[in-house]
C-alpha cells in the first residue's frame, strides 16, 4: 500500500566505477514519481546510459543506494524493460514470435502470448505486419516491433537508450509522438537517454542534464507543457523556448568538460 | 552488355555439356590405334552403362549407404562437439589440436586399424566417411555458435534468460547458416569419403561392394568405360548429397537470411 506513494525509482548518492577504473557516476541523486518521462542528457561518457543499466539491475553499484519500487533493482528487474539503439530483433522469428520472446524466456504459456502480441503490435501500428521478418521491414518498423516487444510484459519502468538515434528526423518524430500516445493508454515510467534536445523537451516532464567526468547530475529542468503533445506542440513557443534553454545549459555542461 | 534471357541462361549448362562431349568424341577418334585403350569413346561409357548397370546401380547403393551413415554421424557428432567447443575459448584451446590431428591423420595409414577395430565393410566405410567430414562441420558450426550478435546476447541476458535458453532460442538458431556452410562441404566430401573408404577397408562379400569395390575390379581389367562410368556414378552420388543439403538450408533459412535475400540475387 504505502508503496504507491513513494517515488518508482530513486537514487541516493550513487556511486559506480568498473574495477580501479575512473568514477562513470558520482553522488547521483534524484526521485522519479510515477508517470514520470524522464529524459537524461548530456556529453558522452556522462554516464548517462549507466543510469539506466543501474536500474535494471545489471550492474552493481558501488556506492549509495538505489531503489526500484520499493525494492531492491535485482529483485524489481521483472517490472522494467529495455529498449535499444538497436532493435535487437531475432531474424530467424517472425515479428509476432519476436514480440512473444520476453514472455516465452519467461514462461508464460503459448496461447497467452499470442494474445499481448496481438494487443502490443496494434499498439504500435503494426498488426498487419506480424508474419514479417525483420529483414522484410524498415528501420523504424523495426524500432516499433522492439517498442512493442519491450511492452509485452506490461512494464511499470522502460528504459529507453537512445531508441531513436539511428533514425531520420521524421521518423524519429513520428515514433515520439505514437510513443507518447501509448503512454497515454499504458502508464509506465520512462527514462529516456537521448543527444536530441528537442526530442527530450518533446517527450518528457523532466530532463536530468549530466556532466561528465565523473558523471554528475548537473540540473534538472521541468517541462511543464500539457500532454497530449502534437505536431502543434513542436510550433508553439513555449516548446521552442525550452529547447533553447535546455541547448544552453547543454552548452555550458559541453564547455565544463572541455 | 546486353541481357541473357533467363532460359538461356538455365539451357546454358546443358548446352556446355553436350559441347564437351563432342570434344571428347573427336578426340577418341582423333587417337591413334595403340592409344584407343587410354579414352574410351562416350558410347563405350554409354556402353559400359547398360552392361554394368546392375552392379554399378548396387554400387552406388552400398556406396551411398555408407557415405549417409558416416555422414549422418558426422553431423550428429559434429554439432555436440561443437556446442562442447562453443562453451569457451578455453576448452577451444585445449581441443583444437586434437581436431587438427584427427583431420591431419592420413585415413590410407589408419584404415588397417580401423578394419582390425570395427571390422572391414559398412563400419569402415562409415568410420572414414566420418572422419573425412567432420573437421569442416565441426569448425563451421563452432565459429557460428560463437559468432552470435553481442546486442542480442545482451538482449537475452537482461531478460534473465537462462543458460540453457540462450544456446537453444539463440546461439543455435544464429548459427544455423555456418552449421549448413559445413554441411555443404560436408556433402561433397561424404561419397568421396564413402568410394575411399571402400577402396580400402570395404567388404564385397555376398555381392555388397561399393563404387571402390568396383574400381578396384574394373581397373584390374582394363575396363576403361566402366571406369568413366564408375566415376560419373560416384558424381552423381556427390550431386545428389550437395542437392539435399542445398534443399535442407533454403528450407531453413530462405525466409530470413541475407544470403536468400532476391535484392541481390
Amino acid at each position: 500500500m504505502p508503496t504507491e506513494s513513494l517515488p518508482i525509482v530513486e537514487f541516493a548518492g550513487v556511486m559506480k566505477r568498473y574495477g580501479d577504473g575512473p568514477t562513470i557516476l558520482d553522488n547521483v541523486s534524484f526521485k522519479a514519481e510515477r508517470g514520470d518521462f524522464i529524459s537524461l542528457i548530456g556529453p558522452s561518457g556522462c554516464g548517462k546510459s549507466t543510469v539506466l543499466k543501474l536500474i535494471s539491475g545489471l550492474n552493481p553499484i558501488s556506492g549509495g543506494k538505489i531503489v526500484v519500487d520499493g525494492m531492491s533493482p535485482k529483485g524489481a528487474v521483472e517490472k522494467l524493460s529495455f529498449v535499444f539503439q538497436e532493435p535487437t530483433l531475432l531474424p530467424w522469428h517472425t515479428v509476432e514470435k519476436n514480440v512473444e520472446l520476453p514472455m516465452r524466456l519467461h514462461g508464460v504459456a503459448a496461447a497467452s502470448r499470442a494474445e499481448v502480441a496481438e494487443r502490443c503490435l496494434s499498439l504500435v501500428g503494426l498488426s498487419d505486419r506480424k508474419e514479417y521478418y525483420p529483414r522484410q521491414l524498415s528501420g523504424g518498423q523495426k524500432m516499433r516491433v522492439s517498442i512493442a516487444r519491450a511492452l509485452s510484459v506490461s512494464p511499470k519502468i522502460l528504459l529507453l537508450d537512445e531508441p531513436f538515434g539511428a533514425l531520420d528526423e521524421m521518423t524519429r518524430d513520428h515514433l515520439n509522438e505514437e510513443l507518447l500516445a501509448i503512454r497515454q493508454q499504458l502508464a509506465w515510467t520512462a527514462f529516456f537517454v537521448t543527444h536530441s534536445v528537442a526530442e527530450a523537451v518533446f517527450l518528457s516532464n523532466r530532463i536530468i542534464v549530466m556532466s561528465a567526468n565523473p558523471g554528475r547530475i548537473h540540473s534538472e529542468v521541468r517541462v511543464d507543457l500539457p500532454y497530449p503533445r502534437t505536431e502543434e506542440t513542436r510550433q508553439s513557443a513555449e516548446y521552442q523556448k525550452l529547447v533553447a534553454e535546455v541547448s544552453k545549459i547543454l552548452r555550458s555542461v559541453e564547455r565544463l568538460k572541455a | 552488355m546486353r541481357r541473357i534471357p533467363g532460359f538461356l541462361k538455365k539451357l546454358l549448362p546443358a548446352l556446355t555439356g553436350v559441347g564437351m562431349i563432342f570434344v571428347w568424341y573427336f578426340i577418341c577418334i582423333s587417337l591413334s590405334a595403340d592409344h584407343r585403350f587410354l579414352l574410351p569413346s562416350p558410347s563405350e561409357v554409354g556402353h559400359a552403362f547398360l552392361e554394368k548397370g546392375g552392379a554399378l546401380w548396387g554400387g552406388a547403393v552400398t556406396t551411398g549407404g555408407g557415405a549417409l551413415a558416416g555422414f549422418g554421424v558426422s553431423v550428429a557428432l559434429s554439432f555436440v562437439i561443437a556446442l562442447i567447443l562453443s562453451l569457451s575459448p578455453l576448452v577451444r584451446a585445449s581441443l583444437y589440436p586434437y581436431l587438427m590431428i584427427l583431420q591431419m591423420t592420413p585415413v590410407i595409414v589408419i584404415a588397417p586399424i580401423l578394419i582390425l577395430w570395427v571390422g572391414p565393410g559398412f563400419r569402415s566405410v562409415t568410420t572414414i566417411t566420418f572422419l573425412i567430414c567432420f573437421f569442416p562441420m565441426v569448425v563451421n558450426t563452432t565459429q557460428g555458435l560463437i559468432s552470435t550478435d553481442r546486442n542480442l546476447v545482451d538482449y537475452f541476458r537482461m531478460c534473465k534468460a537462462s543458460k540453457w535458453q540462450e544456446i537453444w532460442l539463440l546461439r543455435v538458431p544464429s548459427a544455423l547458416p555456418y552449421f549448413f556452410t559445413g554441411l555443404r562441404i560436408g556433402a561433397t566430401l561424404a561419397p568421396i569419403g564413402a568410394i575411399v573408404g571402400d577402396y580400402i577397408a570395404g567388404n564385397s562379400a555376398g555381392g555388397q561392394g561399393g563404387l571402390g569395390f568396383l574400381t578396384i575390379i574394373y581397373s584390374s581389367q582394363f575396363q576403361m568405360g566402366a571406369l568413366f562410368a564408375t566415376a560419373i556414378v560416384g558424381c552423381a552420388l556427390g550431386f545428389v548429397f550437395v542437392a539435399a543439403v542445398v534443399a535442407l538450408s533454403w528450407l531453413s533459412l530462405h525466409k530470413w537470411h541475407e544470403s536468400f535475400s532476391r535484392t541481390d540475387a
